[in-house]
């Protein structure tokens, strides 16, 4: 069984069908990419499948069980996990707190543990920052730890919502324009950083990404949206030599 | 020493925040056994322990949950005459701090049922609505106050809306609140050192939540809900976790100050008291509790001591709000105080290396 089947995804805005009739499939421990021009929907289905958005139509099968409409929490404690395209940290806590708040429901001790410091408060900490600390050395980031995530430089802040959103251990990770705003050398380590959390985690991921050398360097399977339909999917070659895609990407009829 | 180094960073900023306080207690102690003390100070200070109590508890809804809360007088209105009537009743038959506990457990007990109240249909919605809601709460708490009659005999409690004679009293009976009046003949129980018990427990519990999983939850809403909820955070649970437990406290606070007075109206916990501490917790720092702490005690005791220079006190009043506002807010002076922090660890750090070798 794949790990996510999308049947006949829509979501309608006032009078906008903004996503129609989407379906993708996500096998465990693979890459996909998501492409497509300005406005064609990739967020939305983003949205869709975190739960910020309500699909109006279709559902969405996480191991089997249709988890569309959940709110954004459930669907996080379900195993899906997001980065968001302009960048959302918690600005004013520590990029480290920023990674245990990832952890929030993997390591719990109740409030009154914390408030009386008992020793489920001790061991869930202690626990707590090994693991947020394990994440940030993932990603370069753990001489970062005691600084406030608002003072990180753009690339970094990438880089710590991406560990943010590894600490909740999901099983399908989608990332949104991971490498906006990126230089090429900070690019091509990102890709690397990525294809190493898939192997160490083996979790499946879906990215949308504009950087086309990016995409193709990394996806296993890519899907691209126009207008909110899926007009193509396959492997990069595939998808390279799709009459669509360059109609849709360059113009023409 | 080197268990304290051992010490998380926030437990031993802890640590400072209770030893101000401690210390505060045993100056205060020590200059009123010495005569230092004039009277109208003496009287303000159960004032500034139920201020402190008010500042740190409203500091965790206002600055660790980022939500604007314009009713504390309301919870503090409830606490004060749940409290009262307790101690009203029971007072004569316990101990003095029995009662004022028992009465302080109460009080916060039913403030934070309001929280709940108030916070399930509310903290759900986004925006400024809890300011709206908070607000209308105050004004409607003062106003049901000011217009409730209870009296107790041997038949039990007696309850009307009207006033005092229709509470139909045997003669053992006696009025517990009395309409606009207001509660009369409380036995002054509560006492400096009750006060200082209630700020060191307030502290104990908000600083220890604000340090741990739950209270990284609360800071996760303020600084981006979306993403909160998007990393798994049951953002409507730690919502009213912080509210009620505010609540709560702004409750306590109303029982200590209603129990150091001999009479309690509810016009007393009016909106200008919401706002004031409102202004000591902005003052302060959002997010800064020894902020709020140092601003509740200062700003409560500036108009009595300044009293003696009669034209000036509100002048030097409003220069001492205006530089506390530049110092805790102003973006400069913010970087210029942690420059100095910094300054001050690495001459530490370098002193250290210094004695090893």
């Amino acid at each position: 069984m794949a790990l996510l089947e999308v049947k006949d995804l829509g979501i309608v805005f006032g009078g906008l069908q903004a996503v129609s009739r989407l379906n993708l499939t996500i096998e465990k421990g693979h890459l996909y990419g998501l492409i497509g021009p300005n406005g064609a929907g990739k967020t939305t289905v983003f949205n869709m499948l975190t739960g910020v958005y309500r699909p109006t139509e279709g559902s969405i099968m996480l191991d089997g069980e249709n988890i569309a409409g959940q709110r954004p929490a459930h669907i996080c404690q379900k195993g899906i996990a997001r980065t968001f395209q302009n960048i959302r940290l918690f600005q004013d806590l520590t990029v480290l707190d920023n990674v245990k708040v990832g952890l929030h429901n993997q390591m719990r001790y109740n409030m009154w543990s914390g408030i009386l410091r008992l020793p489920a408060y001790r061991a869930g900490e202690r626990r707590m920052n090994e693991r947020a600390m394990e994440l940030l050395r993932i990603f370069d980031l753990d001489g970062e730890a005691a600084l406030k995530a608002s003072s990180l430089p753009y690339g970094k802040q990438r880089k710590l919502e991406i560990a943010r959103a590894l600490a909740t251990s999901p099983k399908l990770l989608l990332l949104d324009e991971p490498a906006a705003g990126m230089n090429p050398n900070e690019t091509a380590e990102l890709m690397n950083t990525i294809k190493a959390v898939r192997e160490r985690f083996g979790i499946a991921i879906l990215l949308i990404e504009h950087d086309m050398s990016f995409v193709m360097g990394i996806c296993e399977q890519i899907t691209v949206l126009d207008y909110g339909r899926v007009i193509a999917a396959g492997t990069g070659e595939e998808i390279r030599q799709n009459p669509k895609v360059i109609a849709a990407y360059l113009g023409g009829d | 020493m080197q268990a304290l180094k051992k010490m998380d960073r926030s437990f031993r900023s802890n640590l400072i925040t209770y030893g101000m306080v401690l210390l505060a207690w045993l100056l205060v102690g020590l200059a009123s056994s010495a005569g230092l003390l004039s009277n109208s100070l003496q009287g303000q200070l159960v004032p500034i322990c139920t201020y402190v109590v008010l500042a740190v508890s409203l500091n965790l809804t206002v600055g660790i949950l980022g939500e604007l809360s314009l009713g504390h007088a309301g919870f503090m209105s409830v606490g004060a005459f749940f409290g009262s009537v307790l101690w009203l009743c029971i007072g004569g038959s316990v101990p003095g701090w029995i009662g004022l506990v028992l009465s302080m457990l109460l009080g916060g007990m039913v403030a934070g049922l309001f929280g709940l109240l108030i916070g399930i249909p509310v903290l759900r919605l986004q925006g400024d609505y809890l300011a709206i809601v908070t607000l209308a709460f105050g004004e409607i708490i003062k106003n049901i106050f000011n217009a409730v009659y209870l009296g107790i005999d041997s038949r039990g409690l007696h309850f009307s809306m009207s006033d005092s004679a229709s509470l139909g009293l045997g003669a053992d009976g006696k009025v517990l609140i009395n309409g606009a009046i207001g509660i009369t003949g409380i036995t002054k129980v509560s006492s400096f050192t009750a006060g200082i018990f209630l700020v060191l427990i307030t502290l104990f519990v908000v600083l220890n939540l604000i340090h741990s999983r739950a209270g990284r939850a609360i800071m996760s809403i303020r600084d981006n809900r979306i993403a909160a909820e998007a990393t798994g955070i049951n953002v409507t649970k730690y919502k009213l976790m912080a509210f009620i437990t505010s609540a709560v406290f702004a409750g306590m606070a109303g029982v200590l100050y209603a129990l150091n007075m001999s009479t309690v109206v509810a016009k007393k916990f009016d909106y200008n008291t919401s706002i004031l501490v409102l202004v000591f917790v902005v003052l302060g720092g959002m997010g800064n509790i020894r902020g709020s702490i140092v601003a509740a005690a200062a700003l409560t005791v500036l108009p009595e001591l300044l009293r003696a220079m009669a034209d000036y006190r509100m002048l030097i009043y409003a220069v001492l709000l205006i530089f506390m506002m530049i110092f805790n807010q102003s973006p400069q002076m913010l970087a210029a105080r942690e420059r100095l922090l910094g300054f001050i660890r690495r001459g530490k750090r370098l002193a250290g290396k210094k004695g090893e070798v």
